[in-house]
């Protein structure tokens, strides 16, 4: 296995990295001070079979909580993101339990009752505040619960956008909400029921099911490749300075 | 004048009424409002325990939105939220050590004193607009419609935060009285309609609001006035459990005290949205040509 | 209904507690009545709210917690304004509450109301019934 001057760069900047201690579950490591949580629990030997997944910030299975010193203050971060302080004093939350309502999507109309129905402990809310505290996306959990509780649903789809189901929230909540599920639902009954239906796509699809277009198409489908290569060469586009008002010279499809 | 206005988590579903209702009677009167942009439910109930700070957190938290607008006043229309805000305020104003701790757990947030005041739309027309200003502005008075004007528990008790006299209040009669309506008093219109135990002694809850009932049907009411969410849920939809459970239960017109000063004002019926009331509010006042 | 009094019976360490948590002292408490004639649960408790401050008074422990009182309860405040001591007879009970409350006892579960219910009642009456009734 050849190794590129890239990899030989960075395995220098590894090694001559400064040393920097972290607590890892309250055992001491030195670790390179350039790595990630996730990498650095990977240099002082730790091997992941949970706690692990996209590496990227957005699949929600490395949250880590950690403390610093002289600090009374709790931190949290994705390990994968987070790079590695002196003396941080972490653990991993890989999971915490959190109950989610069994539903059948289609007997809901997208009514906040509906949540209310299945969530009955989103009125135990007392607006502390722990969980968007802890949120690694820096989504405002709390406002989220508090939209649900007043019935507004898309605001909390809005709110609950960054969302990537880590668990925290959940793991600190005084009430013993299961917010993040809470939150998919709205998510779920805001793009289902209440945002508002694209109408030109309706008109889309049902021309297209009427036959509209079913000519043109097996025209191409039985020219041959010189055809198509003209007629792809030599469609019309769009310029990309058109105004809004812009029309092809064929209005044929429109 | 401008208010902060708070509405609680029940006027933008359940109280729609209330809430429609009062913001129209707001415009017509010329009140700027603004409704605050930022807020969370309040909690509904005031904690009485003395060591029990984290149930402060949400009112106060509410209150500081209310600062960070720049405003001093909030507005309330939900009884049980005036209730509860008003009393953290006072929390937050006379108790130093207990301020500090909440101020000093709310880190994230800007430091509360205590600067705003918590009105309730009822004490807000009496005391700021005034009902000599209010009475030329009725043009279709409610004349002839006999309203018994129930007040329930969180307007008066404890008498810290009481908009009047728990035990002999005036300010919803007067407010009744200005809409041109016959006020009729009733010795249960300070009596608890049961709140919260609709959840956990929902019997209880049934009789107590029954026998309210009844004692302004027996003082001669033919609606009665509210301004709490859940008395209209105790008292109004819940009816329907009365007819069931006790012989001689009568339909009783419920409204919010918004609705009767909507109509009064003359403000178009839709924005009372009626359609949340009873069937027997609405068909009263058709027959009173209200509607 | 008759009570056992001795040194024995008083809980002491509930009496402590009850007045920690509503920072009231019932032993003002004379026996008046006024409460009990306030009450508008009078008719669904198991003991008025005068016999809850005597109770209290002797620290008989196992009488206030066959008391359905706290649980009945709707915090309506109408004792505390008119008790001629002061005594705000409404933290008293949410001490009683919280007693049991803090030690992980639910009075009613959310997940069992009936979900026609849930959709039916005004968010303020879950809100209040589950900060009162759950831990």
């Amino acid at each position: 296995m050849s190794t590129t001057t890239d990899d030989k760069e960075t395995q220098s900047a590894a090694i001559e990295a400064r040393l920097i201690p972290i607590y890892i579950m309250g055992k001491k490591y030195e670790v390179p001070e350039t790595l990630t949580i996730m990498k650095a629990m990977e240099y002082a030997g730790y091997k992941y079979i949970r706690g692990c997944g996209c590496r990227g910030g957005v699949c929600g299975a490395c949250s880590t909580v950690y403390r610093k010193p002289n600090d009374y203050k709790i931190y949290t971060g994705l390990a994968c993101q987070t790079v590695v302080e002196p003396d941080m004093y972490l653990t991993q939350l890989p999971f915490y339990p959190a109950m989610r309502a069994t539903y059948n999507f289609h007997d809901l109309e997208g009514k906040p009752e509906e949540i209310f129905e299945l969530y009955q402990e989103l009125f135990r809310c007392v607006a502390c505040n722990a969980c968007s505290k802890v949120c690694p996306m820096d989504v405002e959990v709390m406002d989220y619960i508090a939209a649900l509780k007043r019935g507004d649903i898309r605001a909390a789809a809005k709110i609950s956008f960054d969302c990537i189901q880590c668990g925290l929230c959940a793991s600190r909540c005084m009430g013993e909400l299961p917010q993040y599920h809470i939150a998919q639902l709205a998510r779920r009954l805001n793009g289902a029921y209440l945002t508002p239906r694209a109408e030109h796509l309706k008109t889309m699809v049902a021309n297209i099911q009427a036959g509209r277009y079913n000519d043109a198409l097996n025209n191409l489908k039985a020219s041959n490749e010189d055809t198509l290569k003209k007629l792809y060469t030599g469609r019309e586009m769009e310029p990309a300075t058109a105004g809004e008002d812009w029309t092809p010279k064929d209005a044929t499809y429109l | 004048m401008k208010i902060a206005y708070y509405p609680g988590c029940t006027l933008k579903t359940k109280a729609k009424n209330l809430e429609t209702s009062a913001l129209a009677c707001l415009d017509a009167l010329g009140v700027e409002y603004e409704e605050l942009p930022r807020w969370n439910c309040c909690g509904a109930v005031f904690s009485l325990a003395d060591d029990d700070l984290i149930h402060m957190v949400a009112p106060v938290r509410d209150l500081i939105r209310v600062q960070e607008r720049g405003e001093d006043t909030v507005l309330t229309l939900c009884s049980m939220c005036y209730n509860t805000l008003a009393r953290a305020n006072d929390l937050m104003k006379n108790d130093a050590e207990k301020r500090k701790t909440i101020n000093d757990f709310m880190d994230e947030e800007p430091d509360y004193e205590g600067n705003v005041k918590v009105v309730h739309f009822l004490d807000f027309i009496r005391d700021s607009y005034g009902f000599d200003k209010l009475k030329p502005k009725i043009t279709k008075p409610l004349t002839g419609m006999k309203v018994a004007p129930y007040y329930g528990c969180t307007l008066l008790r404890p008498k810290e935060v009481a908009l009047d006299r728990p035990d002999n209040p005036q300010v919803f009669h007067q407010f009744i009285a200005a809409l041109g309506a016959e006020v009729i008093d009733f010795p249960s219109a300070t009596k608890c309609c049961g709140a919260y135990q609709v959840l956990g002694a929902p019997d209880a809850a049934l009789q107590v609001s029954y026998e309210i009932i009844s004692d302004a049907v027996k003082h001669g009411a033919e609606a009665l006035a509210l301004t709490c969410p859940l008395c209209d849920y105790n008292m109004g939809k819940r009816q329907d459990q009365m007819f069931e459970k006790y012989e001689g239960a009568k339909d009783m017109p419920v409204y919010y005290f918004t609705q009767l000063l909507a109509l009064a004002l003359g403000i178009p019926a839709d924005a009372s949205h009626l359609e949340l009331n009873r069937e027997s509010a609405r068909e009263l006042l058709k027959t009173k040509s209200m509607i | 209904m008759p009570i056992f009094i001795s040194t024995r019976e008083s809980d002491d360490q509930l009496r402590k507690k009850v007045m920690e948590i509503s920072g009231q002292n019932f032993q003002q408490c004379y026996q008046c009545g006024t409460c009990s004639g306030s009450c508008p649960m009078a008719d669904h408790i198991t003991v008025f709210p005068r016999r809850i401050m005597a109770l209290l008074q002797l620290g008989n422990r196992k009488a206030l917690e066959e008391a359905n009182t706290p649980w009945v309860c709707a915090s309506c405040h109408t004792c505390m304004v008119r008790c001629p001591r002061g005594i705000d007879i409404t933290k008293v009970m949410e001490a009683l509450r919280l007693i049991k409350l803090r030690q992980n006892i639910d009075h009613i579960e959310p997940k069992k109301l009936k979900p026609e219910q849930v959709a039916d009642m005004p968010q303020i009456a879950m809100v209040s019934g589950f900060r009162k009734m759950t831990s």
